[in-house]
């Protein structure tokens, strides 16, 4: 067995600020803590709009949440053997507040600093709550991201697909907007579609009619606007009823989407050793009874990790330092913060907009 | 908002997206784009089409993620540094001066630029989507002496 190794993890790339400590004494890594500095009450307090420019408000905070989540640790720096921090892709400016603070701290504390892309950080956290083995399958679901990729080695990485316009995130805040339903739209649209008919409304199922795994999201948008309008126009408002039955048949489309496309992503590829989700929109039950049901019928175990570890976090930036710490990657006091970074830098570009498609 | 200075029907995607390529040919750095309109009126795609075209006269074209969650995202297409904003998730016009907007030289596309009303200059060159039956959106072009230069592609 490896060394027992403590890797300190930072994430500031989107609206969260967090920061985990992470141990593997080789009987496999063990979160001491991981620490989300409060998106939950900004959410209450603005009536869903996430207030804060990220850069100001990482800043402000990320001090603190690295403190927090040593202290509950019960871990100095001293005791850290590497600090991971998310370099991109993210807002530029909450990037580069966890960058530089985990440089600063690097050398005060002489600490390597190790940087993480914290779409590796989604895509590895099967292997750090279910220990999945490589090669695997992920789905990558967020609010900003929705990608296929296939899984070889923590800097090996093949995407397979993704969407070519809103990821499906968005698409749920998106169609809780236009139904008047609370933001983040994820929970909100599926507790309203617990009451709802996901028949009633003949929503599109995009690029499912075509080849390939590219995926495409802004059209259910604009589909819901439409029903939602033309309710408006015939029975002048929206009922209860209609809201669920909206919600229902939205979250039918997406899940039917993501369910056909992780069929035909799976049978393209052999030799896995399951397939995962990850991403704040894993946290759908609809989508992960239907991930699950196809990755039954491939024969492959299905791995969802708990929400808390599915929506951005330190520690699945720590456990993505710890197997590159193991690499022996170390990144000098000069990498840069990255508002863009493919994982898969080999991928072509996914190119096409709306019903088109991907142009060559 | 100053007088519009023209209008056109757009009756598919695509179409937005030829005219996206048109206006794109006929910016110049400093430009500053304002993009508004409701959910689906097609800001997005416009932009995105907007920005590739001018990424493909240098090379390959990349990929343009909604910045919905980003708030903004910066490209390159040459020499032209291109950032494409959308404020929705704002909740205080002054933060829009921590998106780093006011670049030097570049061009600027802003989704959802009510949100910052009054921040944005004369010179800002105003699209308005307006939704119509199915496919079809009207955009209405606004503004200044930009405004005006871009006039012409509009009805081509």
């Amino acid at each position: 067995m490896s060394d027992p190794i403590t890797i300190l993890g930072i994430e500031t790339s989107c609206d969260d600020t967090a920061a985990a400590v992470l141990r593997d004494a080789g009987q496999g890594p063990e979160i001491l803590s991981n620490r989300v500095a409060g998106q939950a009450e900004l959410h209450a307090a603005f009536g869903g709009v996430v207030p804060e420019i990220a850069a100001r408000a990482h800043a402000e905070r990320v001090d603190l949440v690295i403190e927090a989540a040593l202290e509950e640790a019960g871990v100095q720096l001293s005791g850290i053997d590497a600090i991971a921090v998310t370099a991109g892709p993210g807002l530029i400016g909450g990037v580069l507040a966890g960058v530089m603070a985990a440089k600063a701290i690097g050398f005060a504390a002489a600490k390597p600093v190790i940087a993480v892309n914290h779409l590796a950080g989604h895509a590895l956290t099967p292997r750090l709550t279910d220990g999945l083995a490589y090669p695997y399958l992920v789905l990558l679901v967020s609010g900003g991201h929705c990608q296929f990729l296939r899984v070889d080695g923590p800097d090996s990485f093949t995407r397979l697909g993704g969407t070519i316009d809103d990821a499906p995130g968005e698409a749920f805040d998106k169609a809780a907007r236009l139904l008047g339903l609370p933001q983040p739209g994820g929970p909100s649209v599926e507790r309203a579609a617990r009451n709802g008919d996901p028949t009633r409304f003949d929503l599109p199922r995009p690029l499912v009619d075509r080849p390939g795994l590219d995926l495409s999201f802004s059209g259910l948008k604009t589909a819901i606007l439409r029903a939602r309008d033309g309710l408006v126009t015939a029975q002048g408002g929206l009922r209860e009823a209609d809201v669920a039955d909206l919600s229902a048949s939205f979250q039918q489309a997406v899940a039917d989407v993501l369910t056909e496309k992780s069929r035909r992503a799976l049978a393209g590829q052999t030799g896995l050793s399951g397939f995962a989700v990850a991403g704040g929109v894993a946290a759908n039950n609809q989508l992960r009874s239907g991930l699950q049901s196809v990755a039954e019928e491939a024969g492959v175990p299905f791995v969802a990790p708990p929400l808390a570890l599915c929506t951005d976090n330190g520690a699945m930036i720590a456990y993505a330092g710890l197997e590159l710490h193991r690499l022996g990657r170390r990144d000098g006091p000069a990498f840069p913060a990255r508002p863009r970074w493919p994982l898969d830098a080999a991928a072509v570009p996914i190119l096409g907009s709306g019903k088109k498609g991907a142009k060559a | 908002m100053s007088a519009p200075v023209a209008e056109i029907l757009l009756r598919s995607e695509a179409e937005t997206a030829a005219l996206a390529r048109r206006v794109g040919a006929a910016v110049r750095p400093g430009d500053v784009l304002l993009l508004s309109g409701d959910l689906g009126a097609g800001k997005t795609a416009f932009a995105r089409a907007l920005i590739q075209s001018l990424q493909a006269e240098h090379g390959a074209a990349e990929e343009v993620p909604s910045p919905t969650y980003t708030l903004v995202q910066s490209y390159r297409a040459g020499d032209l540094e291109i950032l494409h904003a959308d404020l929705y998730r704002l909740s205080d016009p002054d933060e829009v001066t921590e998106l780093g907007l006011e670049a030097e030289g570049a061009l600027v596309l802003v989704e959802w630029p009510e949100r910052a009303e009054g921040l944005f200059g004369p010179d800002a060159v105003h699209l308005h989507f307006a939704m119509g039956e199915g496919d079809l959106r009207t955009l209405t072009l606004s503004g200044g002496a930009a405004a005006r230069r871009l006039a012409p592609v509009m009805a081509a």
